[in-house]
């Protein structure tokens, strides 16, 4: 066990989802520290992104509480910044990189105030830290996949937020933004917030996160990287379809709940 | 003055149907505008029957009232499974039924036409005159569309921000606080009460074109939303103009020319926008051609 457990970003106590009536999360409890790099690591199917849409209230919850700071999500609503996967969103809608980017300060605006010269600004400055400042009033279809997932992030940077919830945020972006994202991530964790990464790739999970979440419908194991991270773990979250191959990792492909999509 | 006024009720039911069609059409709903603009007959008939007039707002609480059933009923049929596009089919046929035989139960009551209700007449506008303390206030129609246009105007405005987010990224919204079901239905009651309002002159069906085409059109020209919006305003006014013009040339159905001149501007930015249009996009590829073609024998 870590022995200086801070403060509590995130509390997740006997967390259970269901879509129709199988489970999709079952009696989930984890306690997020703060101020750390945590990937939230499973097979298809899963309910990682299940999992970060519970707690933010986006999909409704069969039993258990979730608390962001010792509050309600309701009450810490400013305190959370959330990036979708990519896919969520139609990329044809009329509206430039800025644009998307502005609407990450439309939680602190409240009902009736409109964004103004200094969102702009900031909003602008989010683009400039993911290296788009260039491309601010780019339509945003005519972005490529990981300049898309870069606004993403800008506009979950303009939400100021305290703890990130990211879905896939490394899924189909090339070399030089996921450099730039993991970059990105790291300066947020100086600055004592803190960021959950659905993640897929486990090859890279050593090197990106400081602490982990292994998932499947349960949590498997949740702790710092080096001590949860292992091989036996691993075992019990991709059951008998990962492969250790000289250090190397391999899943395949298949999914291990081949009945529903993950949500 | 006459054909002014018949012009202005069209340039007010198109601009106002063109305007809320934007979001219908971002949000993938168009034929969720249609499904209301037809479902709201049986509102139409029911608040005829309890208010024995034609009057205006008895009608318009009737519409909104029956179109947001519409919304509701949809919504839950895909939830409970039925694919949505099912789900609206089932229950505006089944609304537009009970509207159907309604009236024609009680049309000898309550003076309503099914023709009139489909097709509208806008040609009539001038002569349906509201008057108020003895003084005549103009066509009826212009002070109910545009009263309703005004309505829309000022619910967008003030929240603009979230009806773009919603539209744009319903669960970012939702994640921030945005009541996203209450801007959907605040924005489907809009689309009925415009529907209502516009369907005595131009016909329920015509309302649909409304609802779609100079959305669609100004989609193609243009790459910001608020532009989208006013370019088709301007496009609505647009078709009012021109095809009140070719009905009196061609001494036709005014509500028709109007669509049919929609129909033209849509093809128009079709063929020649300049981003997304066909020929602009067959000369950027000729270009990229020429180019390889130059290129190539470098190379070998």
């Amino acid at each position: 066990m870590a022995p200086t457990i801070t403060t509590a970003s995130l509390t997740v106590r006997d967390l259970t989802v269901a879509y129709q009536k199988k489970p999709v999360l079952r009696n989930v409890s984890v306690e997020v520290p703060e101020g750390k790099l945590i990937g939230i690591i499973g097979p298809n199917g899963a309910g990682k992104s299940t999992f970060i849409k519970a707690v933010q209230g986006l999909v409704p919850i069969a039993s258990g509480q979730v608390e962001i700071y010792g509050k309600t999500y309701k009450q810490q609503r400013k305190l959370v910044g959330y990036v979708p996967q990519r896919e969520s969103v139609d990329w044809d809608f009329p509206a430039d990189a800025l644009d998307v980017v502005l609407m990450g300060r439309y939680g602190r605006l409240g009902w009736f105030r409109r964004p103004g010269r200094e969102d702009r600004a900031f909003a602008l400055e989010c683009l400039r830290k993911v290296g788009m400042a260039d491309y601010a009033s780019r339509q945003i279809s005519q972005l490529s996949g990981g300049q898309q997932q870069r606004v993403f992030l800008a506009r979950a940077l303009a939400q100021e937020a305290q703890l990130y919830f990211m879905d896939e945020p490394f899924a189909g972006v090339d070399a030089a933004t996921e450099k730039a994202i993991i970059h990105l991530l790291n300066e947020l964790k100086q600055q004592k917030k803190t960021v959950l990464v659905v993640h897929h790739d486990l090859q890279t999970v050593e090197e990106y996160f400081d602490w982990v979440i292994l998932l499947n419908r349960r949590v498997i194991a949740a702790g710092p990287t080096a001590e949860t991270f292992t091989a036996e773990n691993l075992q019990k979250t991709y059951g008998g379809r990962l492969h250790v191959l000289g250090g190397q990792l391999l899943v395949s492909s298949q999914s291990v709940n081949d009945e529903e999509d993950e949500r | 003055m006459n054909s002014l006024w018949i012009m202005l009720t069209g340039a007010l039911v198109a601009a106002s149907c063109g305007f809320l069609g934007c979001f219908l059409i971002l949000r993938r709903m168009a034929m969720l505008g249609d499904a209301i603009s037809h479902a709201i007959l049986p509102g139409i008939v029911i608040a005829f029957l309890f208010s024995g007039s034609r009057e205006t707002l008895p009608m318009l609480i009737g519409a909104a009232v029956v179109g947001l059933l519409t919304v509701f009923f949809v919504q839950l049929l895909h939830q409970s499974g039925v694919k949505s596009d099912a789900a609206i089919g089932v229950t505006f046929t089944a609304l537009f039924s009970v509207g159907v035989v309604l009236v024609s139960l009680y049309a000898q009551q309550v003076d309503l036409d099914l023709d009139c209700v489909l097709y509208g007449e806008i040609a009539y506008v001038p002569w349906d005159t509201w008057e108020w303390g003895g003084m005549d206030m103009g066509p009826r129609a212009v002070w109910a569309v545009g009263g309703v246009f005004l309505i829309s105007l000022l619910v967008v405005g003030l929240f603009f921000k979230q009806f773009k987010l919603c539209s744009f990224d319903p669960a970012m919204a939702a994640a921030v606080g945005i009541p996203v079901l209450l801007f959907h239905y605040l924005l489907m009651t809009l689309v009925s009460l415009t529907t209502v309002a516009s369907f005595e002159s131009v016909g329920a069906i015509l309302v649909v074109a409304m609802l779609v085409v100079p959305g669609a059109t100004a989609y193609l020209l243009t790459d910001r939303l608020h532009v989208m919006l006013f370019i088709s305003m301007g496009i609505g006014v647009l078709c009012s103009v021109f095809g009140y013009m070719l009905a009196s040339w061609l001494d036709s159905s005014i509500a028709g020319a109007m669509t049919a001149v929609s129909g033209v501007l849509f093809l128009l930015a079709f063929l020649f926008s300049p981003r997304h249009g066909v020929v602009a996009k067959a000369i950027a590829q000729r270009r990229v051609r020429v180019q390889n073609r130059q290129t190539k024998p470098a190379s070998h």
